[in-house]
């Protein structure tokens, strides 16, 4: 299987966008759909100063990287868990990129450790409160990153948030009819009140194989263990499901969440329903008196034209 | 050829040569879902792979909140 681009030897298929790339077009294609998801969302500018929310994982490792090659001023947070060995290698792997790829090209990283002001570990915790695991971490991790981002006066903060993450997400909101949820989806919040940094997931364009296959060939180490706390966690069903059907049919992830995010952005140019928009502009029709939005109905410039009479 | 696999981390042995989506066809294993890397190089699925090949298949989600 040869490169789409330059022809010579791929290493990675991609059938969603009928492609194949070497390890030179593929980095290429990787930082192009965060452009351009950064770009058509609006999500930064080369001024802002970006905190970036890092686990340790593939996705906020990548994140990093290609925000920092593409030229922005990208600093990151890691929130330590508490979860044991778990925990400490995640920080080895984060540790290591912020002193061997970040540190030089001038980007910090902070970090933030439940334990010492939670009070325990996010297991203990959770235990506590009588929450799920997986819920009881998205809390913490959600105030600590807002927190840091508007103390240390960030202008934004990205999470490594990528198709699958979301495209999953809207699948469980969608199943349960979850319409609140459905609203704060898109890649973009802005800082809606004080308080709020803006958020915003620059990955969103980009699958988590293809980001494992940017880690693995940027030669990121990241940690390759699944967070023994997510086990039987519902997203991993709603991801194994959408990667089958992917599989059999590609291009579905994409289709489902960017049309989504489609409809979204067309629903807020048009504030008016379909409904709302005639009804507001309805009115009695001037040769028969049935509704219309014109002077004449259609009925009539048909009848009209076809040289009859309107009832 | 040696396979190396995650979740729960193990290794098998299978029989080669054999191409990549063969081999993941074989251990029911969802293209979309994996990586799969020979001597730190990835490869695609239609690449041959042999039994002197060591061979890592990387599993590519995750799960809870990112």
């Amino acid at each position: 299987m040869n490169c789409t681009k330059c022809k010579t030897k791929a290493v990675i298929k991609i059938p969603r966008h009928h492609a194949a790339f070497c390890k030179g077009c593929f980095t290429h294609f990787v930082h192009d759909q965060v452009a351009r998801a950064v770009k058509s969302e609006k999500m930064f500018g080369k001024d802002d100063r970006i905190l970036v929310a890092v686990s340790g994982g593939k996705d906020s490792l990548a994140l990093w990287d290609i925000l920092l090659k593409l030229g922005y001023k990208a600093d990151g947070f890691y929130v330590n868990l508490g979860i044991g060995g778990y925990s400490e290698r995640s920080y080895t792997m984060v540790r290591r990129f912020a002193d061997s790829v970040a540190a030089p090209l001038g980007a910090a990283l902070h970090t933030h450790t439940v334990e010492h002001e939670e009070g325990g570990g996010i297991k203990e915790l959770a235990q506590v409160v009588h929450r799920p695991t997986c819920s009881t971490c998205g809390t913490i991790k959600r105030y600590q990153f807002n927190r840091a981002a508007v103390e240390r006066e960030y202008d934004v903060m990205a999470t490594g948030h990528n198709l699958d993450d979301e495209a999953a997400r809207l699948l469980g909101n969608v199943l349960h009819w979850q319409e609140d949820y459905l609203e704060k989806q898109g890649p973009t919040l802005p800082a809606s009140i004080e308080g709020f940094a803006k958020k915003v997931k620059p990955l969103y364009r980009l699958s988590e194989r293809e980001l494992a296959a940017y880690c693995v060939l940027s030669k990121i180490e990241y940690i390759v263990d699944e967070c023994p706390m997510a086990q039987g966690a519902r997203t991993l069903l709603y991801k194994e499901v959408l990667n089958r059907l992917e599989t059999e049919s590609p291009g579905t992830k994409q289709y489902f969440y960017w049309g989504f995010l489609d409809k979204q952005r067309r629903k807020q140019d048009a504030p008016l329903t379909m409904s709302e928009k005639d009804q507001a502009l309805l009115h009695p029709c001037a040769t028969c008196g049935q509704p219309t939005t014109a002077e004449v109905c259609s009925y009539c410039k048909l009848m009209a034209r076809a040289k009859l009479p309107a009832r | 050829m040696h396979i190396q696999l995650s979740h729960p981390a193990r290794t098998v042995e299978i029989k080669g040569p054999k191409r990549t989506k063969d081999l993941l066809r074989e251990l029911n294993l969802v293209v979309e879902a994996h990586l799969v890397i020979r001597d730190d190089e990835l490869v695609t699925e239609d690449e041959m792979l042999y039994d002197k090949d060591r061979i890592e298949i990387r599993p590519v989600i995750s799960g809870g909140t990112p």
